[in-house]
């Protein structure tokens, strides 16, 4: 037998919890004896009564705590000593959980709750770098759904999070889907086998919305920020999602969804795809297909498209797919109603991906196409107040944002601008889009409703017919009801797209004069 | 397998910042979520913000968390011992008869309040160095009365903290580090020189305590050779319902135990003895300065350490609200505007009748207990809005802004975690709490005396000018 004895100087535990302690470090299997005291006079009478007295004990003092442990070996005692340190720091935990705990910070959070994986940072972009990097600092995955991040910021958190092997995405990332867990904004969709990377919200969401449709389903979508794949970021996460879902055994096809990216990441992400050992379908809104197929992706010039391709290669009987085809009819139909004024296309969108991919698939055929997103610095408008000729405007933009919520969230502006529009003569197409899902407005549909019915109604007492798309982007299990929604927009005489895809052609082939 | 997908296969645990309603839909997905009560670090100002990335520089981190390590544990290993007790010009440090002491940071005569200007003349006539009020104020005026903060003469002082040659002072001493605290006796009552009064009752009990209880406390403690451990009695009391600054109820009885042996020893009168015990159980504040003299002590050991952003003074003057940082040696004060207290009061008053918070008392919560140790004390808690969820969400909420929990001084209700130990300036300024003060409220006109107690915070000032220093300073 062995005795061994620790004293820890001026330490103060209380004779109750002593008792206790003493108890359960008795319990302890390898422990033959322990005593855990006070070094008080008494305390020192009860351990010379047992034998255990020793010069160290003799010359403890009433603050000293003084442990001693009677054990087999050496070792034991030692290993006793460390589960007697572990009872008493332990009681730290049974604290926590009883009430709700309230934390300020990143890192007391952490603290409180070791378990945390991931922070979700929606504060003033001039804060928010600082809570990201502490996020980081602290091990955690961040999404960064703050706007106005100096890129400078955002290649510091960028690479931040690449040394330490954590997710980053953001900033101005508003869309992501982890472990079948919907982040900010995204729509309920079924768990299956496609991973998505996502410089685009909307995008990604309609991505996810289409494949869901088609009875796919979703392992993660990663959303990475719309500058991720600029020249000065170099797709840093987006190379990073690819790698994940690579290594992901539950994935078993990966789509990226962007808007072209600057030349040299494009190699970059090309090279990625090259090496993948999975096949990967690419979006890239207005994209090269050449450069895609040649590092062995899968191109897709539009979103269905997109998620088409990606259920089939995971797997998908594309027999039994129903690929709601255009309804070629209906566009005889809307052609005839026009009159030859009615030239143009206005569209109104809340998704920014949504907007883009309407444009290019009315650049296709026009080349007068204006936007206050145009790339192109000839067609930007002027005046975001004035359309022009064909006009496609995204309302989640920042001339609209500016201390305002997301269009998504209040449709305030996108109603007056439609009322202004509906009355212009050169009109003959408006198009617009309803998003559903965690985040959005709970009934998009019906703010907008009221003033479809009305402009409808005040173009035919013009005697002119005012055509009107809507497409909502959700699902049957989003919370606001997608049926609803559909029967409501149906119900006041506009024309229901069933997918972003669809709404673009729609509008584009509705106003095509003399084909 | 790499931290990204065991993100993917662990189940999701967010912690959300800024936007409420993402807690919600998170929720609803049953994935587990904590959502802060952020607020904009520094309240927003860029320049100290600028401060807190500078301190936060990996470069200087690992100096400020090793100082402030050191601070901490210097606080928690101090064993303050209170070893006797003597006439304020014989023990304190620079003290003349000519001195007055008070406190918070330094004030002149001028710009003293209400409460302090009468705990200012009465001491003169107590002295015998003026006649009456009236011609002690002209003298206090006169420029032949030094006045100084008790902080920068090892002391504290309750309330106005108004300390005179011959007024009997606690002698602590730390065990550990060899400093020593000094805190003037508690004169109990509410109608009392600290508070503000002085009229000829009050001068009254000071000369007794003066002649009687003080040399009777001096002697009795001569007979006892190893003096009395504060820091273990100040556990106990706090496991007996205390929280040491305004319920002192376990602690007074605790320590009139401890000395009554001695003062049955004494060689004064059995008459005069009696009057001691009358005068200690006339209230239960008897302790009260007694636990400030501990924490002056060990807080006076982490004191100007290189780099630590601990906070080692709170104190105020009834204008201005001061506090020293460990890592700022000497006696550099960072103020701002004292703050109105807000609680409950006695019949008769209204809150526009109260002075603004007053006392170097604020050192218990610079210590970790009094406001801090809320949890402990369920008795008192109509002083924190009424709830004893209330309290423990005080003690609780003061973890965020302090560096450690004191082992040594533990609260039972939390599951015997430690008191929360070392104020952190970048902590306060990050979140932008504020630590938590519970005190008394002296009226705000000389001569009348305690009206109430409650809540107070600390003015944010301070703690900004505090933290632009730090960033500067820092090696």
């Amino acid at each position: 037998m062995t005795v061994q004895v620790l004293v820890k100087p001026n330490t103060y535990i209380d004779s109750v919890s002593l008792m206790s302690l003493s108890t359960k470090a008795n319990q302890i299997e390898i422990v033959e004896q322990a005593i855990i005291a006070m070094g008080t006079e008494m305390n020192k009478e009860v351990i010379r009564n047992v034998g255990l007295m020793t010069p160290e004990v003799e010359s403890a003092k009433t603050s000293d705590l003084v442990i001693i442990v009677k054990a087999a070996s050496e070792e034991l005692c030692e290993r006793a000593f460390e589960s007697i340190n572990v009872l008493l720091t332990k009681k730290k935990d049974s604290s926590k959980g009883k009430s709700e705990v309230k934390y300020s910070t990143i890192t007391s959070a952490v603290n409180g709750t070791p378990d945390a994986n991931l922070a979700i940072i929606a504060v003033n972009g001039s804060y928010a770098p600082r809570e990201a990097r502490k996020a980081l600092e602290n091990n955690l995955h961040v999404m960064l759904f703050s706007d106005n991040v100096s890129i400078e910021d955002e290649i510091e958190l960028k690479t931040l999070a690449q040394e330490k092997g954590l997710l980053m995405m953001g900033p101005d990332c508003g869309t992501a889907i982890i472990g079948n867990v919907a982040l900010c904004f995204a729509n309920a969709v079924r768990k299956g086998n496609i991973g998505i990377v996502g410089a685009s919200g909307t995008g990604s969401q309609e991505v996810t919305v289409r494949i869901h449709e088609f009875g796919g389903g979703i392992t993660q979508l990663i959303g990475t920020g719309g500058r991720d794949l600029s020249e000065e970021v170099g797709g840093i996460m987006m190379l990073a999602g690819i790698k994940a879902l690579e290594e992901d055994d539950a994935t078993k096809v990966i789509v990226l969804v962007s808007k072209p990216p600057a030349p040299s990441v494009e190699e970059k992400v090309l090279a990625q795809i090259k090496q993948c050992k999975k096949p990967v379908v690419v979006w890239f809104v207005g994209g090269n297909e050449e450069k895609v197929t040649q590092a062995g992706g899968h191109f897709a010039k539009m979103s269905k498209e997109a998620a088409l391709k990606a259920v089939l290669l995971a797997g998908a009987d594309e027999s039994k797919l129903n690929k709601r085809a255009l309804n070629l009819p209906l566009i005889e139909e809307v052609r005839a109603k026009l009159k030859p004024e009615q030239k143009y296309i206005r569209g109104l969108f809340s998704g920014g991906t949504l907007c883009d991919e309407a444009m290019h698939i009315a650049m296709e055929k026009f080349d007068n196409v204006y936007s206050n997103i145009q790339r192109d610095p000839e067609y930007r408008l002027k005046d975001v107040r004035v359309s022009q000729d064909h006009t496609f405007i995204d309302f989640g933009d920042d001339q609209f944002t500016q201390g305002k919520p997301h269009p998504m969230i209040d449709p305030s502006t996108r109603i007056e601008r439609f009322i202004q529009e509906a009355k212009d003569p050169s009109v003959g197409v408006i198009v617009m889009d309803f998003v559903l899902g965690f985040g959005a407005h709970e009934d998009p549909v019906g703010a907008m409703l009221p003033a479809i019915i009305e402009a409808k109604q005040a173009a035919e007492d013009e005697g002119r017919h005012l055509e009107i798309i809507g497409y909502i982007l959700g699902t049957e299990l989003d919370s606001q009801n997608i049926e609803g929604q559909i029967n409501k927009l149906l119900a006041s005489g506009a024309t229901h797209a069933s997918s972003s895809q669809n709404a673009g052609l729609l509008a584009r082939e509705f106003v095509v004069k003399g084909e | 397998m790499s931290k990204i997908n065991e993100l993917f296969t662990n189940k999701l645990n967010v912690i959300n910042v800024g936007i409420e309603n993402f807690r919600d839909d998170l929720l609803k997905q049953n994935a587990n979520v904590t959502h802060l009560e952020w607020m904009p670090p520094g309240r927003g100002n860029p320049e100290l913000i600028a401060a807190l990335d500078k301190l936060e520089d990996p470069s200087v981190t690992d100096k400020i968390e090793a100082a402030n390590k050191e601070a901490v544990e210097r606080i928690i290993n101090s064993q303050p011992v209170l070893i006797g007790f003597d006439q304020a010009i014989n023990v304190v440090p620079g003290m003349t008869k000519n001195t007055i002491l008070h406190a918070g940071p330094p004030i002149t005569w001028e710009r003293m309040n209400g409460p302090m200007k009468g705990a200012v003349t009465g001491a003169i006539v107590f002295e015998g160095l003026a006649p009456n009020i009236e011609e002690a104020a002209e003298l206090a005026a006169s420029g032949e009365i030094t006045f100084s903060p008790c902080h920068e003469h090892n002391c504290v002082g309750s309330m106005a903290g108004v300390t005179s040659a011959s007024m009997f002072m606690h002698i602590v001493e730390n065990k550990t580090y060899g400093n020593i605290a000094y805190t003037n006796l508690s004169e109990q009552m509410s109608k009392i020189l600290r508070m503000g009064a002085n009229d000829e009752s009050v001068i009254q009990r000071l000369i007794w305590m003066r002649d009687v209880l003080g040399p009777i406390l001096r002697d009795a403690m001569k007979l006892n050779p190893n003096g009395i451990d504060l820091r273990l009695m100040l556990s106990q009391a706090l496991h007996m319902g205390d929280e040491c600054h305004n319920r002192n109820v376990a602690g007074t009885t605790l320590l009139i135990q401890a000395l009554t042996p001695y003062i049955i020893q004494t060689d004064f009168t059995v008459e005069q003895k009696k009057e001691v015990f009358e005068f200690v159980s006339s209230s239960d504040y008897f302790s009260g300065p007694t636990w400030m003299a501990l924490c002056k002590c060990a807080l006076d050991a982490a004191h100007g350490i290189e780099n630590s952003t601990i906070v080692t003074t709170m104190a105020r003057n009834g204008v201005e609200f001061g506090i020293r940082v460990s890592g700022i040696a000497g006696n550099v004060w960072f103020t701002g505007p004292a703050q109105q207290v807000i609680g409950p009061m006695f019949a008769g008053y209204k809150p526009e009748d109260s002075g603004l918070d007053i006392g170097d008392s604020a050192i218990t919560e610079t210590y970790g207990i009094g406001g801090f140790a809320m949890a402990t004390a369920p008795a008192i808690v109509s002083l924190v809005g009424g709830t004893v969820d209330d309290a423990i969400s005080y003690t609780t909420k003061m973890a965020e802004i302090t560096t450690t929990e004191n082992p040594n001084v533990t609260i039972p209700m939390l599951d015997f975690i430690g008191i929360p130990t070392g104020i952190d300036i970048q902590k306060v300024i990050q979140t932008g709490i504020m630590p938590i003060i519970n005190t008394a409220i002296a009226h705000k006109d000389a001569g009348i005396g305690m009206i109430g107690a409650g809540i107070v915070n600390p003015p944010i000032e301070a703690f900004e000018q505090a933290l632009l220093a730090l960033s500067e300073n820092i090696k």
